[in-house]
This record gives structure tokens, sequence and C-alpha cells, in this order.
């Protein structure tokens, strides 16, 4: 009897586990109408226009999309487009670099004033960020004659336009690196420091190599939104046709003429883009978090 | 002194994390900074390694004034607490970094690394990376780490904190011997007094930003300078009023004492070496320590702690019994002496050879 007694207190208390997480266990009709739900959402919400605007494309045959895509102001505008996140991006990408390394590894006066405003772009509506170039560089703003008597076009040119995409994509690099390069220390770069290494080979060996997968998916998503940026650079590009439109822009203008296809042939341009950019960053978080994970092991022993 | 500190102050947020310490190091000693958390230890081995700038104070290596040498020109192997292994770098090439920023030749940097990794014994790993090494394996690593640039000074800041137990015992024995063999001048940092008793030639007790004593593990056991060095070293009790104990009369009353277990003789009367000399005394309480009872006495207000051998007749809560104090501690005005008990001085010979054995 007494050798009894536990093991049916070990069933009942098995069988009530049981009980429990059958409890936790809708009924079939309830679990089929929930993710139905999730799923119908999901379509009509994330893949449902991502289907449209491939659609829409073709819809007037491939003839059509790849005049859309090939015809003078599209190609202009891609590569404006190009260009502009190729100075924004490398220009953030140093300064993100640059600015978590100073917040992460050091100690200084006004440190927590500079992450906030890191975060400025983040919390300003990109039209009014786009509004503050037009003040600073217009031709009654603050810079703006000095520019202008030279002949140097800030808005309504080029110049404008990467300054504004520099301003909203800010703080992608460094938002992404500051948290690791935190959780990492310093202690590394010290061990680095004791055995003769001078700053660049220490950055270079030590402190690179860590954030990589950070780093690059900070870049990505930079990317992503500097290729991508509507608002701001709507503001100060002045939509000069072949001359100051970007991808985005450039939609718009097509679509605002009615011209549906080639407005969703050169949208489509950018849908690839971001299914590229989800692609490079899901493998990088993969990485990243891998490499966040053994930070784990040498830590915690 | 190949090591010379002077006056060497340091402040963290107000908190004096170095209070105008002092010291010398002999060529090739190997020192142990012992004390508790906080008190100080670690951020002088920072100094001494240029990772933490001093606010004041000099520190001379090898006859040379370093302060304004960074730490990259002062040569010295630094072991920190959790490692701080290049986690994406394999054991080897950890190993090899502080001989690559040198940009030695790769034969002789393969050559060092081979000979390192015999010594640590970690042959057969240099292609592992750290996470995938156990706690031992990594602190030996570490090791191997900073003292390939052959530095001339070995600096560990608590070099077992993060090895389990078992271990830690093998790592201690083995770091002592292997650090002998080469012959560096060696500093380390502990908490833990067992392990700076075994792995130290000589201790440096630091709390609150100074240094308390300095000298060899038994001078400092033997005569503590300070009430904070006999309490930490060994085990000890403090005692207020010793004038009411036995042999004690003669001590003036309001200074304070500290008494060892291993001071103290517990027992029946005839049990004890000088029986005379002891006050009798009602047991509280006996704990089992493995190799011997711990018994604690009660003594009229004082409470007083006694180690009896397994060998001798189990003595029960309750027992009355016999204290013998053989010496204490004295601390009158910032002034440490110890004192042997008055009555058992007049006893014969029989009792001297008993304390000599102690």
């Amino acid at each position: 009897m007494a050798g009894a007694a536990p093991s049916t207190a070990a069933r009942s208390r098995s069988g009530k586990t049981e009980v429990a997480s059958a409890g936790l266990q809708e009924s079939r009709l309830v679990r089929i109408f929930l993710i139905a739900v999730a799923l119908l959402f999901i379509c009509v919400v994330l893949i449902l226009p991502l289907i449209t605007v491939f659609e829409q494309a073709f819809r007037k045959g491939a003839d059509v999309f790849i005049a859309a895509i090939t015809e003078p102001d599209a190609l202009s505008a891609i590569r404006l487009t190009l260009i502009t996140a190729l100075i924004a991006v490398p220009c953030n990408t140093i300064f993100g670099v640059a600015a978590a390394w100073a917040i992460s590894k050091f100690r200084f006066r006004g440190k927590q004033v500079l992450v906030t405003l890191i975060d400025l772009p983040f919390a300003i509506s990109p039209v009014i960020s786009g509004l503050i170039f037009v003040l600073l560089f217009g031709a009654k703003g603050f810079f703006g004659p000095f520019f202008i008597e030279r002949d140097i076009p800030i808005i309504f040119a080029v110049p404008g336009i990467v300054l504004a995409t520099i301003f909203v994509t800010f703080p992608f690099v460094a938002r992404e690196l500051i948290p690791i390069m935190q959780a990492q220390g310093n202690q590394e770069e010290e061990a680095a420091v004791s055995l003769g290494a001078n700053g660049w080979t220490i950055f270079r060996r030590v402190t690179l190599p860590n954030i990589k997968w950070g780093l690059m998916y900070g870049i990505i998503l930079c990317n992503a939104r500097a290729m991508g940026e509507f608002g701001a650079v709507s503001v100060v590009s002045g939509h000069i046709r072949g001359q100051t439109n970007t991808i985005p822009l450039h939609v718009e203008i097509l679509y605002n003429e009615y011209q549906f296809a080639a407005s969703f042939a050169v949208a489509s341009l950018l849908v690839l883009l971001a299914l590229v950019t989800l692609a490079v960053k899901g493998y990088a978080e993969r990485k990243h978090e891998q490499a966040r994970l053994d930070i784990e092991p040498q830590g915690g022993s | 002194m190949y090591i010379e500190v002077k006056e060497l102050v340091k402040t963290f947020n107000g908190h004096k994390a170095s209070d105008r310490i002092s010291f010398g190091i002999r060529k090739g000693s190997l020192v142990g900074l012992l004390g508790p958390s906080g008190g100080g230890k670690t951020t002088i081995l920072r100094m001494l390694a240029g990772l933490e700038t001093p606010d004041s104070g000099e520190i001379y290596i090898d006859g040379k004034l370093v302060n304004d040498v960074p730490p990259q020109k002062r040569g010295i192997g630094f072991v920190f607490q959790n490692y701080a292994l290049f986690r994406h770098m394999t054991v080897f090439d950890n190993i090899a970094f502080g001989l690559t920023v040198q940009r030695r030749k790769k034969q002789e940097i393969r050559e060092r690394v081979t000979e390192l990794l015999e010594l640590t014994g970690l042959t057969g790993l240099e292609r592992r990376y750290p996470n995938q090494l156990s706690g031992g394996q990594r602190q030996r690593v570490a090791f191997a780490r900073a003292l390939a640039p052959e530095p001339q000074l070995l600096l560990l800041d608590e070099p077992f904190a993060a090895i389990d137990a078992k271990v830690r015992k093998e790592l201690r024995a083995w770091l002592r011997s292997t650090i002998e063999r080469i012959g560096i001048t060696t500093l380390f940092v502990t908490h833990d007094q067992e392990e700076a008793v075994e792995v130290a030639d000589e201790i440096m007790i630091v709390n609150g930003g100074r240094i308390e004593q300095y000298g060899t593990p038994y001078e400092i056991y033997k005569h503590p300078q300070t009430p904070f060095v006999a309490g930490f070293i060994g085990e000890s009790q403090l005692l207020d009023d010793p004038g009411s104990l036995t042999g004690y009369e003669d001590v003036k009353a309001g200074s304070k004492a500290i008494i060892r277990p291993e001071f103290t003789e517990v027992g029946h009367y005839g049990e004890l070496s000088a029986p005379h000399a002891a006050q009798a005394g009602q047991v509280q309480n006996v704990m089992f320590r493995g190799n011997s009872w711990q018994v604690e006495v009660r003594c009229g207000h004082h409470t007083i702690h006694a180690y009896r051998s397994l060998e001798q007749k189990q003595l029960k809560p309750g027992d009355d019994v016999w204290v013998l104090i053989h010496r204490l501690y004295l601390f009158d005005d910032g002034e440490s002496y110890v004192v042997e008990n008055a009555k058992k001085r007049s006893e014969a010979a029989a009792t001297l050879t008993h304390s000599a054995a102690l």
C-alpha cells in the first residue's frame, strides 16, 4: 500500500497536466477559424498588394513593362536613386559605426543627448525632414543665398535629395550597432590594447568582426530606406523629370498621369528591392543571432 | 625594486578606488592582491597595465616612469577575469594576436604559438573557437595569449573566479608551477584567501583603496598588522573586553582582541595541556568540519570557537568544559601585537613544546 500511494499520486499528477494542456487547446473549429483569420489578414494586407504590383505591371504585356523601365526618364530616376543610395549609405555607415563606437566604448558628457539625437529622424515626419532642408538651403533659407551666389544648387537638385536621404536614414546603422556593442563591452578591445594593438588594428581585427552581421543588417535597412524614401525627397526634389526624380517620385508621377502599367512596372523594381532586402536581412539576422548567442557561453560560464 | 608605485590615487565618481597607494615589487616575485570585492585590487592592476589613468601618483617599471607610456608599449601581459578571448578567432589566432600586431615572421609566430600550446597543454585545440572550450581551457588560452609577446610583467585579474571549484584547484597548482618555470614577475588579484596563500609568494592585502599589509602569507598570518587583516586572513573572531579571560588579566580595558580557533584548546579539565590557564565554559554547539569538530563554547559573556580532534571524545551541547586560549592578537591605538597566555608562561617545558607545535 505504502509503495502504491506515491505512484498513484504521480499518475494523478501527470493526469492533471494532461488535462491542463488539453485545457489550453481550443476546439478544432475555433483553431481553424483563428488560423483562417490570420491567413486572410496576411493575404489581404501583405501578399495581395505584392501580387497586384506585378499583375498590374505586366497587365499590358512584357513589352510595355520593359518600355516603362527603359524609357529615359525611368532610367534617369533609377540612376538618381542609385547615386543617392551610393552616397547616403556609406556616409551613414561611417557615421553609424563611429557613433556606436563612441557611445558604447567610452564615457563622456552628453552621451544620452547624442543617443536621443540619433533617433530624431525617426521621430520627425519625413515631410518635415524635407522642409528643414528647404528652410536651410532654399532661396530665402539660412545657407541658401551663400550657395545660390556661388551657383551651387542644393534644393530642387541632387545635393538636396542626397542630404534629405542622409537625414532620414541617419539612425539605421547606429541604432543597430549600439545595443550589440554595449552587450559585448570593451574587454576584447582592452585585451587587444594590452597585446600591443593600435586603434585601427583593434577596430579592424577585433571590433569589426564582432559586429559585422549587425552592421550588415543596419546597412541593408539603411539602403532599403534610402532607395524607397518618398516624403522628404519629394519636398526637396522639385520633381523635374529626367533630372531630380527618384524611383518613388517617378512612380507617383506616372500614376498621377494614369499610366498605371508603367507606374506599376517601375514600382515593381522597388518591390523587387524590398524582397531582396528581406532575403539578405533574414540571412544577416540569423548570422547575427548566432553571433549573439556566442557571447553567452563565454560571459556566462 | 622592479615595480615601484608611489602615492597612486584614483577616484571613480567620488569613490576612492585607490587612496595614495605605494608599494614595491621585486623582479620575479609572484604577488597576490587579496581583499574584499570593491576594495580597489583590480583598479591597481588596471593602472599598472595602463588601462586606467591614475589621478595622481607615479608608476615605475624597471626604473622607468610609465605614467605616459600607452598600454600598448608597456610590455605587460594581462589576463582578464572573463578572459576576453577574441570570440571570432581560433585558439591559434588568439594566442598569435600579440605577435601578429608586431608583424613577426609567420614561421616565428607558428613556433612561438606551438611552444605556448605545449606549455599550456592545449595542443590539438588550436582550431577551436573560444565558445567550444571549457572554462579551464579558456583560461589557459588567455594565459598563453598574454604570454605570447614575452611580456616582462604578467597581471591576472581574478584568474580563477569563473572556474568551478574542482578544476580551480588543479589550475592553481599548474599556474603556480608554470609561472615559476618561466620566472616572470606576476601580480594576480583574488578575493579568496585560500587561493592567495596557495599561489602567491607574497600577499598584498588591499581594502578600501589602501594596502593594509604586504608580506609572505605566513608573516601575514602570524603578525597581522591591522584588525582587518587579522579578520580577513584565517578564521578569526573579534572579542571585546579580553581582560576578562583567564591568562589575560593584565590587558588594558577597552582594547580589542582577535582569536583564532587554532589558538584555543577545548576539553575536559584533564585533557588540556595547561588546565590552570583555562576557564570553565559550557558547550553551545558542535559542528563537524570534515577533519575536526568545531566547538562553540560559552565562557561568561564570551562565545569562543575552538577545534577538537576527531580522535578525542565527542562533546555534546550542554557539556561542562574548559577552554584554554594560548594567545590572542591585541589591537590598541592602531598598534597590533601578540599576547601569550600569562598563566601558561609560568608553566614548564611541556607547554612550550605544545605551543611550538601550533
